[in-house]
């Protein structure tokens, strides 16, 4: 299983916070993406944003990095600390 | 736990972490420090006050990556981050990086430098509060520019 969670704004337009997907046909940041936005017109909406950044066990990476049962990943939008 | 970061909703004083810093340190004779604070202005706007949410854990290992980076590109001794979460009214502090080195231009560049990172990779988000309502702001284009610079 991978555990994915979501930030700010795109927490509050999915309206989750995490939920658990299957390994299973997932590799990479990108299969889990689409699977992702297979889900709802809206999911999908919102996973076509191009400017989303993902991170994988808490470092950022990109689409191409691989995944597997265990990890956790996140999807959030570009950041605005400071 | 990482003694240089911390992230935590209470307040911090500039006085105290400058004592830390300074604090059986004869050896460093700079101290550069930078404190940023809520506006009451943004893109026109009249801002009442912002919420900051952000990663725990991934806020964490973001910055030690960022100071770890900054002590093998400058020789700098002591490296404090401070960054607040939550409700944030105007005026308040949120952010504090200070950092000591022999000579000031090691801590000069290192603050920036893990400051301008901080702004383009360490997950932390702002909501607004305006008289429109709550909006999440849009990361600035110019923050990338800032940080590829390096």
């Amino acid at each position: 299983m991978i555990k994915v969670v979501f930030f700010a704004a795109l927490r509050e337009q999915l309206d989750c916070s995490e939920i658990t997907v299957s390994s299973e046909n997932i590799t990479t940041v990108a299969d889990l993406k689409l699977q992702l936005a297979s889900k709802s017109e809206q999911w999908q909406a919102l996973f076509a944003n191009t400017s989303l950044l993902s991170a994988v066990n808490h470092d950022m990476v990109d689409s191409e990095q691989q995944i597997k049962s265990g990890d956790e990943v996140a999807f959030f939008p570009p950041v605005t600390g400071g | 736990m990482n003694q240089e970061i911390s992230i935590q909703t209470s307040d911090f004083s500039l006085a105290d972490e400058v004592a830390l810093l300074e604090q059986d340190n004869p050896i460093d004779g700079a101290i550069v420090t930078f404190t940023g604070r809520v506006r009451n202005n943004n893109n026109g706007m009249d801002v009442s006050g912002l919420t900051l949410e952000h990663y725990s854990g991934m806020t964490e290992k973001s910055l030690a990556k960022i100071i770890n980076i900054a002590k093998t590109r400058w020789n700098i001794g002591r490296v404090k981050v401070i960054h607040r979460i939550g409700e944030l009214n105007i005026g308040e502090q949120i952010v504090f990086v200070g950092v000591t080195s022999k000579h000031r231009h090691d801590a000069f560049a290192a603050n920036e430098f893990i400051m301008d990172f901080l702004k383009v990779e360490a997950p932390f988000w702002k909501k607004e509060r305006t008289e429109q309502g709550e909006s999440w702001l849009d990361a600035k284009a110019t923050d990338d520019t800032k940080a590829q610079k390096w």
